[in-house]
């Protein structure tokens, strides 16, 4: 089954009411989930909170911030996702990024800026201990023991102990293990650098490509990745990132695009045009068997937004290519993931 | 003039005062019970509901606590998602000064106040526990002046930040070098609806007092009988006037406990019940370990205290602090089982008794608004033992009381944390210069 995503993001915006009404009609779509990007190289909200405030206001899509790793605490860190996964029961997401600019360094003064390739080697590390954290409370470790007087199975918790390069983590995490077990972890793995630990942790990668060939050599580099650190390379879900214009009508107003492809653009590949020719572009790249579905980055959010939904869904739908409704209700199921098992369990603490 | 008090809701959770035991207690992690509770202080016309932190789970004997509820989620994450299921109830959240950075908390603070529309508030805790520290990156710990020092230049560089943009909405540039902070660059988000979200502060000790008068907004304390809360609150509104403050500028709302009956007879039995149940056979020997620093596991909790003295084993419980000369309260102790005839549960529950306000519901609306009265507090910060019911009975019935003395709002009268609390809108701190 095909895999729709879509980009929240909209500049200037810190009030609640445009995130949730954007949340709605994604979810109106159908869509398996939506991202808020952040950094703290340009204005805007902390996406992981605009996200908790929308958790109570929908029911069913899934809710993935960029929470970024090199000026954070990855004890915070993963505390923050566990409980967006708690308050929107089970539907949260994390997408990883880094901070790359001496811009971003100085506003917390405590190092300076780093190469690529070392900021994702300590964004693996934020993952792994992450992942172990979320472990570090068996799904089963609240007892409400009356005749011993404990609360849990302190056996059922355990020390993470994880020592990185730039980091050390005792553990266990202060939340307990989170609905999903696991967040789903999502990566954009346009860049070089972030392919390893893509294939090492997401359960979805983003892959910014102008062509459905150049789409498919990420992809299956993404997928030998998984598979040499040990992982099923199917429970990795490969999705294109587009920017979308859908500011032309019904159909492409520019010959070339639209049906044609996207284009290159700074912002990464662009399609313009129309919601049909836009289904009709997801429908090839997909049965080709390029990717397992589309993040979409609206340049109007609103107006975007509202025709990917009533038009590009709609006729997707009506191919039989997309859901018509949340079979499950966490993301995992809406992506086919299963629960991960836990690391630690059957272990003594 | 009448008086107003202030309310807050604390939600149960990590402490030995939440029975979990109670048929009646649910989930201490699920939405669900967040949001009943805080929909039931909003009914209540609550001025804000409050959410604790902690930062490493505590350990005792080596190995983790599991007595009492452990785990929470995290404050400001949960307070965002309740911001969309309430409309005027302020949303508190503890966060730590020592093991955060001010960009980033001041950044998610701010959001937290956009989002809610002028609800946020921060309470301001510090740690000087290496043992916490294992979770960070700075590993360390600081100590104990250097943690308020930090504490205090965290707060005004936040502030700093909250102001930094122009009132027309554009950011200028700030630069913040101090002792404990060297940085610089631009905040991401415009003033927040109230000016800047309410600082709460906790904590009792002398640097703590001259924090909160310095700086808060609001004062959580623990102490609660009237003699104590008096001159707590005489102490910490006479340092005001030493920051160029007035006691207005600062609300004292001490934690307190409440348990009605029908009759003052049944009040004080369901209270003694309810000490009873956060006082298990093996907190109570717990308990005693704490002081004792020894393991006492073959003492019985229903025989004599023993008769051995402490000794000083600071490190046999971790991640909770006890104060204090072990030696001298393993005394009081004594003392007070002989003279009572106190087993070691009997004596702990005796011992460990914290101020609640105990009776029918014209009882305690009569004694809150009395407390409020003389000055030994502007209100109060409710602690239920229940999750997520431990609110109803006193919206229910003790509220319509205090609203018929006149003493609390019948209707929300603004819109933001601060104007609940009768605080007046920060003002703007003059723009920093560039670097």
């Amino acid at each position: 089954m095909l895999h729709l995503a879509a980009a929240l993001d909209q500049p200037s915006v810190h009030d609640a009411d445009p995130y949730v009404a954007l949340a709605r009609l994604a979810e109106h779509g159908g869509l398996d989930f939506v991202t808020l990007d952040d950094t703290f190289a340009r204005p805007g909200p902390d996406a992981l909170s605009v996200l908790s405030r929308i958790a109570p206001t929908t029911g069913r899509i899934g809710l993935v911030p960029t929470v970024t790793t090199t000026h954070t605490e990855p004890f915070h860190v993963q505390a923050a996702v566990a409980t967006l996964d708690w308050v929107s029961r089970g539907r949260a997401g994390w997408r990883i990024e880094v901070s790359r600019t001496e811009g971003e360094a100085r506003l917390f003064g405590r190092r300076h800026s780093a190469p690529a390739d070392a900021l994702w080697q300590e964004a693996d590390e934020v993952a792994d201990v992450a992942a172990r954290l979320w472990d570090s409370w068996e799904d089963d470790a609240e007892i409400r023991d009356e005749a011993t007087g404990r609360f849990i199975d302190r056996d059922k918790l355990h020390h993470v102990d994880f020592t990185g390069s730039a980091f050390s983590v005792r553990g266990p995490s202060i939340v307990p293990r989170p609905p999903q077990g696991h967040p789903v972890r999502v990566i954009d793995a346009t860049d070089g650098p972030a392919r390893r630990t893509a294939g090492r942790h997401a359960d979805v990668a983003l892959v910014r490509a102008a062509s459905s060939a150049q789409a498919t050599a990420v992809r299956d580099q993404l997928r030998r990745y998984a598979a040499e650190s040990g992982r099923d390379p199917d429970e990795l879900r490969v999705l294109a990132s587009l920017v979308v214009d859908l500011g032309d009508g019904e159909y492409a107003a520019e010959p070339g695009h639209g049906g044609g492809g996207p284009r290159p653009t700074a912002w990464g590949p662009l399609y313009r045009g129309g919601p049909v020719d836009l289904a009709e572009l997801i429908t090839s790249w997909y049965q080709e068997g390029t990717v397992d579905g589309f993040h979409l980055v609206p340049t109007e959010p609103r107006r975007d937004l509202e025709r990917l939904v009533n038009g590009t869904v709609a006729l997707l739908q009506h191919r039989g290519l997309f859901r018509t409704f949340y079979p499950g209700s966490t993301l995992r199921e809406h992506l086919g993931l299963a629960r991960p098992a836990n690391q630690y369990a059957g272990e003594t603490s | 003039m009448t008086r107003r008090m202030h309310l807050a809701a604390h939600f149960p959770g990590v402490n030995n005062t939440t029975v979990w035991a109670d048929p009646r207690s649910r989930s201490q992690i699920e939405f669900s019970s967040f949001e009943h509770l805080a929909r039931t202080a909003e009914r209540g016309l609550f001025d804000f509901f409050f959410l604790a932190e902690g930062l490493r789970l505590r350990e005792h004997k080596g190995r983790v606590h599991d007595l009492d509820v452990v785990g929470r989620p995290e404050s400001l994450t949960v307070l965002n998602a309740l911001a969309a299921v309430t409309d005027r109830l302020g949303l508190a959240a503890t966060v730590n000064a020592t093991f955060n950075e001010p960009y980033e908390l001041a950044r998610r603070l701010a959001t937290s106040d956009h989002l809610s529309g002028g609800r946020a508030a921060w309470n301001v805790v510090t740690s000087s526990d290496a043992f916490t520290g294992e979770n960070f990156r700075r590993g360390g710990y600081l100590d104990r002046a250097d943690r308020y020092s930090r504490a205090a230049e965290f707060v005004a560089t936040a502030r700093e930040l909250w102001d930094s943009w122009t009132p027309d909405g554009v950011p200028r540039p700030f630069a913040h070098r101090g002792r404990h902070f060297d940085i610089a660059g631009e905040f991401g988000l415009p003033r927040s609806p109230q000016g800047h979200p309410v600082v709460i502060q906790a904590g009792d000790s002398d640097e703590g007092r001259e924090f909160a008068a310095s700086t808060a907004d609001v004062v959580f304390t623990r102490h609660s009988s009237l003699e104590e809360g008096r001159a707590f609150s005489a102490d910490v509104k006479r340092r005001l006037a030493r920051y160029g403050r007035t006691p207005a500028d600062l609300k004292i709302m001490p934690g307190v406990g409440v348990v009605l009956g029908d009759t003052a007879a049944e009040a004080r039995e369901k209270a003694a019940v309810i000490r009873r149940q956060q006082t298990s056979p093996q907190t109570a020997i717990l308990t005693l370990e704490q002081i004792w620093g020894v393991d006492l596991s073959s003492y019985d909790p229903d025989g004599p205290l023993p008769d051995i003295d402490p000794v000083a084993e600071p490190s046999l419980t971790r991640g909770r602090t006890r104060r204090g000369d072990t030696v001298a309260i393993a005394e009081k102790w004594r003392a007070l089982s002989r003279e009572k005839g106190l087993s070691i549960r009997q004596t702990v529950i005796e011992a460990g008794g914290r101020q609640s306000f105990v009776g029918t519901p014209a009882a305690v609306a009569a004694e809150m608004e009395e407390f409020v009265r003389q000055d030994a507090a502007d209100g109060f910060i409710l602690v239920p033992h229940l999750t997520p019911g431990g609110l109803d009975e006193f919206v229910d019935q003790v509220v319509p009381l205090l609203q018929e003395r006149g003493v609390f709002r019948t209707e929300y009268r603004g819109t933001t944390l601060r104007s609940h609390l009768g605080l007046s809108e920060p003002p703007r701190l003059p723009l920093s210069s560039a670097p």
